[in-house]
Order: C-alpha cells, then structure tokens, then sequence
C-alpha cells in the first residue's frame, strides 16, 4: 500500500516535470533560439518578439515556472500526506 | 564630499559589515561549516544563492558583453537563468532529501563507490579553481581602478577578508555574509540603471525602459539597429552567430549551472525538502532582477557611448573619456589624423578600443550620476566578486577534508580533526587562490567556459540519472563521467590552447564553439553511461532503495 502510493506520487510528479520542462523548452530554445526570425516580425512596443523572449521573456517564465512547480508539489505532499496517515 | 572619500567609506562600511557577521555566526560543528547546520530559510538561501552566483563576471562584464554582442548575448542570459529551473525541478529537492554535505558525497554513496567518488572530487576541484582565480583577479582589479591601489595589494586585501570569514565562519559564515553581499550588489546595480532609464526614456523601469522611446521619439532599440548598421555593425537584435552555436551554446551553460558544485551545495542548507523548491524560487527571482536589467543597461550604455564619440571632437571629449583612457581601457589612436573619433566596425578605420567592461563601471560617470552612484558601484563590483569567492572556497575546502580525508583517507578521523581540517584546507585554498590572482594563468577567460563545460560533462548527468533512472549503477556512471570530462577536456584543450594539432574555428566538430561544447560532451555522457549500465550488474538491492527514498520528498 505504502509503496504503491509512493508509485503514485512519483509518477504525478514526473508528470508535472514533462509539462512544466516543456515549456521551459519551448520559451528559451523554442521562441527565442529556433523561431527568433519568424517571431521577430512582431513587435511588443519597441521590442521585436523573438529578440524579447531571448532577452527578457524567457527568464520571466523560469521564474514563474519554479513557482508553479512549488505550488503543485506542495498541493501533492499535502494529498500524499493526508493519504499515508489515514 | 570627493569620490575618493565616498569609495573609501562605502567599502568601509560594507567591509566591516561582512566582518561583523562572520564573528556573530562563527561555525561550531562540521554540520555547521559545511551546510551551516541545515537551518537557512528558503529566502535567505535564495539570497545567498544569487550573491553565491553572480559573481564579479555577472556584474562587471555581462552587460558590457551584451553591448557588444547584442542578441548573441542572449546565450547568457537564457544560459545562466535557465539552468535554475532544471536545478528546482531535477537536482534540489531530491539532494536534500538524501541530505548528506557535498556533491562527491552524492556521487560516491549512489555509485557505492569511491572510485566514483575520487572522480567526483577530481571535476569539482577543477571546476572551482578555474572559477576562483578570475573571482580573486576581479576584487584586484575593482580595487585597481577605484582607490588607486596596485592590483596585487587589491587581490592581499580581497584574500585577507575572504580568509576572515571563511575560514572563521564556513557555509554558516558565507551564508550570511551572502545575504548582505547580495543586498549591497543588487542595489549598486540598480541605482545607476534606474536613473539612466529614467533619464534615456522617462521610464523608472530599466526592463521597460529600453523598449520605450528616447527623447527624441524614437524606440531606442531601433535607434541602435540603424546606428550599428550605419557603423558597419551587426544589427544589435539580430545575431551573428550560428543558430546551431546558440543552442549549444546556451544548453551547456544552463546545464553547467545546475551542475557548478557551489550552487548545488547551497541546497543542502536548508531544513527540509520543500524549503530546497522554495529557495531555488527565491534564487533565480533575485538572480532575474540583475539579468534582466543587464540588457537593459547593454543597449543604454552602448547607444551613450555613440552618441558621446563618435564623430566628435577628440580634444572636446568628457572629462570620463580621459580618466579612462587613463587605465588603458579605452584607447584612441587618430588614424586619418582629422581630430574627430572614428567608431567603426572596419578595423582598418577604427580609433577606438573599448574593453567591454567600462560599459557598466564608467556608465554612471558617462550618465553624469553624482559621485555616491559610482562609490556603490565599487562596493557592488567587490560584493559580487567576494561572495562568488567564499562560496567556491567552501567547496574546495569540503572536497579535501571531508571527501578525501575523511571519507577516503582516514575515516576514523574525529569530529574536532575533521573541522580543523576543513579550516586548514580552506586557509590554503585561500592562499592559492590568491597566487592565481596575483599570477593569473593566460586561460583563465577560457577556462570560465571549461567550467560550465565540465560541470554539464560530468556532474550533471551521473546525478540526474542517479535519481531518475534506478537501474543506473557505478559502471555506466564512472564510465560516463571519465568519457564526458576527457573529451571536454580534449576539445577545450585543443581548440584553445592549440594542443593536440589545434584547429581553427572551421575545423570545430558539426561547427560547435568550445564554449557550447559542454552540451556535446554531455550527450555523450549519457550515452556512454547507459551503454555500459546495459552490459553490467544492475546496483545492490540497497542502493535501489536509496533512490525510491530521495524520490519521496515528504517523509522527513
């Protein structure tokens, strides 16, 4: 029982690992690496877009990524924990 | 009241803080001197973290860099934030789970071998002291320029108060000083960029600021793509390397940073695993409030000073122009002999030379701020570069007295030995530092990137895969680390330093840089470590609990 529930925990958070290192992918290498050009015939107020997301967005979203990844963990430390005692 | 006197007394005040805070958290166990008794509070870790991070390279010479080098630049600012996410989410909380003082320590309890942990100790070495000698180059020179000392009585001061507090406090000492080491540089780099922004663009906020218009309505990046191409520059937002190059580029160093052996050591400071997620939040906020401000202060800097030069009279120039020309810094040569500063991209017709990092220390002279501006400056500059110092320090001094010595050497050594021991190291490892510093070796620039390079080779891979692939055993993680370190290490070499037949940059493998190597050299740690783990004994029965263990944060 306790291991399966240790199963179950992990596997939740692999989960979250794929989702949130997805994006993580996605801002920095994705927009501001491989699809600068194209995104750079946009412009965000004197910013060309692939040119922010290289310079300014992509820390943005580590940061908010961490967090997010902080919330989610804690909810599931709670849920496993709540489960392993009852 | 003149700059001299502001120096003198900024550096004053913050040096005798730094001190103060090193006799009030005096370290009294190993616990304490290793990972100050695992009782650091996430945000306080944070803070510690980024002072620990940013070093004298991230505050003086970043931003300069990026001047130049526009969206290239971007390789750092993506690299060395980025890696923080694969820290929080892949290495800290499960670190702390396993709760032990090093990274060696790690590596040789989850391969059960010490051969794996002498391997471990070997890159963490190398890793800290190609850092540690620029660290100590760095107080030197802030020293040089700004109170007009020789740079080596710079590096003896800088060397004097590191051993103060280090040796005296250890991870418990360095923490604190940290924090406030990271207050004192945050705000010295933020004063001046706030009032260059505000000046430049009316905007309070350097991050909005320089995608805003200048006073003449123009957006300034705009105003500087037209200017860099009319100088015959690559345009500042595009760059000028290959994509492929950035990639790599940018991947080694995000990966090299959630492998650096001082930043990870910082998670085993806290009191439990939750608080290790938390602070890596805390860290990277902090660390984001100088990395996105650096472009910001880039593209400032770089359009002020072409505005200033170019085209003027040399004999009318400001009075900042001679006191660095003074350092030989910034150099003018009038080639066409018409009395005007020629800054072109051609260097047959170019006058001027800039070294990179006036961008940031002569910004506020060139700016007009007033004289306190530039006094905190120093002290940010001196912050920066001694708090990088204590931390790699630390490393070096725990991989000697408690990896070797007291996991390998003599293990019954006693609790008391293993601390005087761990001071004695960090007394000599001060010294070295210091003798690199004073002597510095001709590679240390190359070497800043061997570090990330080795840290993403070596580290990196054998812990991830020692927490998330169970069946991983010491064969496949020796193998692994000996193939990625020595074929970095070949690579660097090589390219480099010319050894091996050299190569020129068209003969670099699939046109990857040295410096983005490290993700090369990394991949084929993984392959190699997976190969061999196929072909040989899966780990005992209690290392594979071990790992089922560090995966559940929650039991404490």
């Amino acid at each position: 029982m306790k291991k399966k529930l240790a199963e179950e925990y992990w596997k939740k958070n692999i989960k979250y690992l794929i989702i949130l290192l997805s994006i993580w992918f996605t801002v920095s290498f994705g927009f501001g690496i491989i699809l600068v050009e194209e995104l750079n015939q946009f412009k965000i107020g004197g910013f060309k877009l692939g040119f922010w997301f290289a310079q300014q967005g992509s820390i943005y979203v580590f940061v908010a990524l961490i967090l997010v990844y902080i919330l989610l963990m804690n909810r599931l430390d709670k849920k496993f924990n709540s489960k392993r005692s009852s | 009241m003149s700059l001299q006197l502001w120096i003198w007394l900024m550096v004053g005040v913050t040096f005798t803080l730094y001190i103060g805070i090193a006799i009030w958290s005096k370290a009294g166990s190993t616990k304490e001197f290793y990972v100050a008794g695992s009782g650091v509070s996430p945000i306080a870790n944070g803070m510690a973290t980024a002072a620990d991070w940013m070093s004298a390279a991230s505050f003086i010479s970043m931003a300069g860099l990026i001047s130049f080098m526009g969206y290239d630049g971007s390789v750092y600012l993506m690299g060395w934030t980025g890696g923080y996410v694969l820290l929080a989410l892949l290495l800290a909380p499960y670190l702390r789970k396993f709760g032990k003082f090093t990274v060696p320590d790690f590596i040789g309890d989850r391969y059960y071998s010490d051969t794996a942990r002498v391997v471990a100790v070997f890159c963490a070495l190398i890793i800290s002291f190609t850092y540690v000698a620029g660290q100590m180059r760095g107080v030197g020179l802030v020293f040089s320029r700004y109170l007009e000392v020789d740079i080596n009585t710079g590096v003896i001061i800088g060397m004097a108060i590191v051993l103060f507090y280090a040796v005296l406090g250890g991870m418990k000492g360095i923490t604190y000083t940290q924090v406030a080491q990271y207050c004192v540089l945050i705000f010295a780099f933020m004063v001046p960029a706030i009032f260059i922004s505000i000046q430049m663009t009316g905007n309070p906020i350097p991050q909005i600021g320089f995608g805003s218009q200048g006073t003449d309505g123009m957006y300034l990046l705009d105003k500087l793509d037209s200017l860099s191409r009319e100088l015959g520059f690559h345009e500042y937002t595009s760059g000028s390397k290959s994509k492929l190059d950035v990639f790599f580029i940018t991947a080694a160093l995000m990966v090299g940073t959630a492998g650096l052996p001082h930043v990870i050591v910082r998670f085993f400071t806290v009191k439990k695993v939750s608080d290790a997620r938390k602070s890596a939040g805390w860290a990277l906020l902090f660390i984001a409030i100088l990395y996105t401000t650096a472009p910001a202060i880039a593209v400032f800097a770089r359009i002020n000073l072409i505005e200033t030069v170019s085209e003027k009279r040399y004999d009318e120039l400001p009075g900042w122009f001679d006191n660095w020309e003074k350092t030989g810094l910034l150099t003018f040569d009038d080639k066409n002999k018409d009395g005007l500063v020629q800054y072109v991209a051609d260097p047959q017709l170019n006058e001027l030379s800039i070294d990179r990092d006036i961008m940031v220390m002569a910004n506020p002279e060139i700016a007009e701020l007033p004289n306190w501006v530039i006094a905190l400056l120093a002290a940010g500059a001196l912050a920066a570069a001694l708090s990088t110092a204590a931390g790699l320090l630390l490393v070096i001094s725990a991989s000697v007295s408690h990896d070797l010595i007291k996991k390998i050497i003599k293990p019954d050594v006693s609790e008391k030995g293993e601390l005087i021991a761990a001071r004695v190291s960090a007394f000599f490892a001060v010294l070295l530092a210091g003798y690199f510093g004073i002597n510095p070796p001709g590679f240390v620039a190359a070497t800043v990137a061997l570090a990330f390079g080795l840290a993403a080779a070596s580290f990196f891979p054998a812990i991830v895969m020692g927490i998330f692939y169970k069946r991983m055993n010491k064969e496949g993680a020796v193998s692994g680390m000996i193939v990625g370190l020595f074929l970095m290490l070949f690579y660097m070499t090589k390219f480099k330093f010319g050894w091996f037949g050299g190569g020129t940059n068209d003969e670099w493998w699939f046109g990857v840089s040295p410096e983005g190597f490290g993700t090369f050299a990394m991949l084929a740690n993984f392959i190699v470590s997976i190969t061999v783990c196929q072909f040989t004994a899966p780990p005992p029965k209690e290392i594979q609990e071990l790992v089922e263990n560090i995966r559940i944060p929650s039991i404490e």
